[in-house]
């Protein structure tokens, strides 16, 4: 029998970094806020602090911070017509799980879309014609312009403390910033890292081809830092175990170092862990949710929580996966094209070449997240689309997040995978490599989207969620068009040996080798409740006191990292929750 | 090996703080169990494996990584140790995996593991199977081989040319992937011996703080190898 506990005004569904932002704002309202997250608590201490956390096995290779595929996974298929497989072992993406979510184990790579990009179909349309896109891509206007947004992304910098350095200040293009992006209405927070030697050489080989470097916009603070919510973050100290780790230095911005300290000791947010939300419960009326129920792991016991307004914070894919368990809004189904809740999920297009060197040390255990010199060149706003044959862009950097030994161990193409050529090869080289990498958009596509599966289930019978999705031509030759560019600036620094690594025709989707925890889209945001889920608010169209948040709101991926607009967005829907929504709950389109 | 000039040791630092307490017991429980483990590898008593797994198991490692040529060979950083306990523990268990059927082995590799069975289970499974492929095809069991005809065999069986059920597909896959995770992991779990394998590649383990030298360019790093236990290679 399910408990039912006294009414909030306010439950949140996940507290990663859009839970902890939307709590701490509601709960400055004067709200009765709980956070429900399904994983263990998190905090620097204990869980991240020197020197248990420096632990490559257990938390590089072994996933200790992930989320773990018994608990929650999905099935992914690479066409309509293909049986999905379950997601046994992390491997492709890797999802956060607990108090913080990926927030404490991401590396801090905080960057802004560009305006074309969150009005991307008007921008190719007005700029190269409706022809070029391709029958099958999806591709949409975002609902909310980079004008709109960037006050937005002002504050989420300022909250995260990023290092970097400005390259549109209100209009006007600043030496060493990115001049290819949308006008900022400030400079960043904090000075940029300082470069290791590989960035170094790679912002010199772009300068001498005429290339714009500048530094990689990071969530690792230059110098110590205090936010808008009194929380203090220390001067990162390059230890080099970022990603896949929890900062074992005060210095990553995460849910814990920005908000959760502070949002904490509010008398009116409480939150539960262990608290797994297996429902949305709609109201009689079917225009609006009457709360939540979870699952409470601490006591085996299913419990209703009532509430007045449910905000969806939990990784993207946890969010598509809760609407459709919870029936809020239309599935979508690509035969028809019809239905909304699970259209246009995508993920990421990267790649990157290999350089070594014999008389080069990187020391290549001195890194940090998001520490890198980075060009914007061929990004989409840079990029004749007509004359490439494809939509899209990337950007690519030259930097290293660490240079731990199981994972970030490489050795030159022909090396043997074992046996004394490997061996003699792994020391001859640690030393020796760097990489420069493209992180680029992948479009939305009418057959790649998430629905429930059929067959398999999760420890509370849930359907899984199934995922479709494959590699496209367009991407594909977006891909290889960064391989062309980044070849040429590699072979210029004149290596020893390079080898190269990207999507090439007939790439399919691997689930097994990392690339990118950057899967988005899936509960879009528009303006059109036919190809969205969410309006321009993020507000449920179906259930006006159901906000969604987070990456699963991009209607096709940009080139950046998601975390920047994320967070801008949350910033945005506190100001239509604050200023509008509470005064008068109401569908805000 | 000392330290940087003018600027207390990560060690010292920690000595002297409440932080330094509770890692100076960590560092004398990890040495109190090394000092037990000492005994040479052929001595060790596995906790998973039975004396004739570990016997291929030593034997495999000889020749993933073998000590010839220059750096530490896997038996000289006591990787078997490393497998049979990881195979005792979660990762053998595939304690987190996903592992509710149906179940589809022959799968397209691209979606991953789809085997029922756990990493434990395809070890055990596939040991013997190989061991009687290695007497068919050369009179001896793995182990009784000559270097050079390992070699053939391993590559063999890394190449899909051994005959597997598509449910122990993975395992030289595993052993290739273990083997290398117990060469670099922290010595705590049992590999990585002395730290022999970091300080072959030049990685300063869990030293963790590298703000003087982020741009020194091109310059070697002079400090030995810590491990999370506190000691110094």
């Amino acid at each position: 029998m399910a408990r039912t506990d006294p009414k909030k005004d306010v439950v949140i569904i996940g507290l990663g970094w859009t839970g902890a932002i939307l709590g701490m704002e509601m709960a400055k309202e004067g709200l009765e806020v709980l956070a429900l997250e399904r994983g263990e608590d998190r905090d620097t201490i204990p869980d991240f602090q020197y020197p248990g956390v420096i632990d490559e096995l257990k938390y590089a290779i072994r996933y200790g911070f992930m989320q773990k595929p018994r608990n929650s996974t999905l099935t992914i298929r690479h066409g309509v017509n293909d049986t999905a497989l379950p997601y046994r072992h992390l491997g492709s993406f890797l999802p956060g799980n607990g108090v913080g979510g990926a927030g404490i184990h991401w590396n801090g790579q905080t960057w802004r879309t560009q305006p074309a990009e969150l009005r991307l179909k008007s921008y190719v349309e007005e700029n190269f014609g409706a022809d070029i896109i391709p029958e099958d891509m999806q591709i949409q206007d975002w609902g909310v312009t980079y004008e709109e947004l960037e006050p937005y992304y002002d504050r989420f910098e300022k909250l995260l403390g990023i290092s970097g350095k400005a390259g549109n200040l209100n209009g006007e293009i600043q030496e060493g910033g990115n001049p290819f992006e949308g006008p900022r209405s400030n400079e960043y927070p904090n000075p940029p890292l300082a470069n290791t030697y590989d960035s170094e050489l790679f912002a010199e080989a772009a300068r001498k081809k005429g290339l714009h470097p500048f530094p990689r916009p990071a969530a690792n603070a230059s110098r110590a830092y205090t936010n808008e919510y009194d929380m203090q973050l220390g001067p990162c100290n390059y230890c080099g175990f970022c990603e896949r780790f929890g900062c074992l230095n005060y210095s990553k911005a995460s849910p814990q170092t920005c908000v959760l300290g502070a949002l904490k000791r509010m008398p009116n947010f409480s939150y539960k862990t262990k608290a797994e939300v297996l429902k949305i419960e709609k109201a009689a009326d079917g225009k609006t949710a009457k709360g939540v129920t979870y699952f409470d792991d601490n006591t085996g016991e299913e419990v209703f929580q009532p509430a007045d307004l449910v905000l969806v914070c939990a990784y993207s894919l946890h969010n598509v996966h809760l609407l459709l368990l919870s029936e809020i809004g239309q599935p979508y189904d690509p035969a028809t094209g019809e239905g909304v809740v699970g259209r246009n999920y995508c993920y990421q297009m990267t790649g990157g070449t290999s350089l070594y060197f014999k008389d080069k040390k990187f020391n290549p255990f001195i890194g940090t997240g998001a520490e890198g010199m980075s060009i914007d060149d061929y990004s989409i706003s840079q990029i004749d689309f007509a004359k490439e044959g494809f939509i899209g862009g990337s950007y690519i950097t030259g930097g290293h997040t660490g240079g731990r030994p199981i994972g970030q161990l490489s050795t030159p193409p022909g090396t043997p995978k074992w046996g004394k050529g490997w061996k003699e090869a792994a020391g001859a080289w640690y030393n020796h490599k760097m990489s420069i990498g493209s992180h680029g958009s992948n479009m939305s596509y009418r057959d790649c989207y998430l629905d429930l599966d059929p067959t398999y289930k999760d420890t509370h019978g849930r359907p899984l969620m199934r995922m479709t999705f494959n590699w496209k031509p367009n991407d594909i030759k977006m891909t290889q068009f960064m391989k062309g560019k980044i070849e040429d600036v590699a072979a210029s620094m004149n290596p020893d040996q390079m080898a190269s690594g990207y999507k090439k025709e007939g790439s399919q989707y691997d689930t097994t080798v990392y690339q990118s925890t950057h899967n988005v889209g899936g509960a879009v945001m528009g303006t059109d409740p036919k190809t969205s889920v969410i309006n321009r608010y993020l507000q449920s169209w179906d259930c006006h006191n159901v906000f969604v948040m987070g990456a699963s709101a991009f209607p096709q991926n940009t080139q950046y990292n998601p975390t920047g607009p994320l967070g801008a967005l949350a910033y945005w829907a506190v100001d239509a929750l604050r200023n509008d929504y509470l005064k008068n709950p109401r569908p805000l389109m | 090996m000392s330290d940087l000039p003018g600027r207390p040791s990560r060690r010292g630092f920690l000595k002297g703080s409440a932080a330094g307490a509770a890692l100076a017991a960590v560092a004398v429980s990890a040495q109190a169990q090394t000092k037990e483990e000492l005994p040479p590898l052929e001595q060790y008593k596995p906790s998973y494996f039975t004396p004739e797994e570990f016997a291929f198991i030593m034997a495999a490692c000889d020749r993933l990584i073998p000590a010839d040529g220059d750096g530490p060979g896997a038996l000289e950083t006591r990787v078997p140790v490393f497998i049979d306990r990881q195979l005792e523990g979660d990762f053998g268990k595939a304690a987190d995996w996903y592992m509710e059927g149906p179940f589809q082995p022959d799968a397209d590799p691209l979606l991953g593991y789809q085997s029922p069975l756990t990493p434990a289970q395809v070890y055990r499974a596939a040991i013997p199977v190989f061991e009687q492929w290695c007497q068919d095809q050369h009179g001896k069991g793995f182990a009784d081989l000559d270097a050079q005809t390992q070699d053939a065999a391993l590559s063999a069986l890394e190449k899909g040319n051994v005959p597997l059920k598509p449910e122990l597909r993975d395992f030289f896959a595993f052993i290739l992937q273990n083997t290398k995770e117990g060469y670099f992991a922290d010595p705590m779990y049992g590999g990585n011996h002395g730290m022999k394998a970091w300080t072959y590649v030049g990685f300063p383990g869990a030293r963790g703080a590298y703000t003087e030298w982020v741009s020194r360019f091109n310059e070697t790093y002079p400090l030995s190898a810590v491990d999370i236990a506190g000691e110094r290679a």
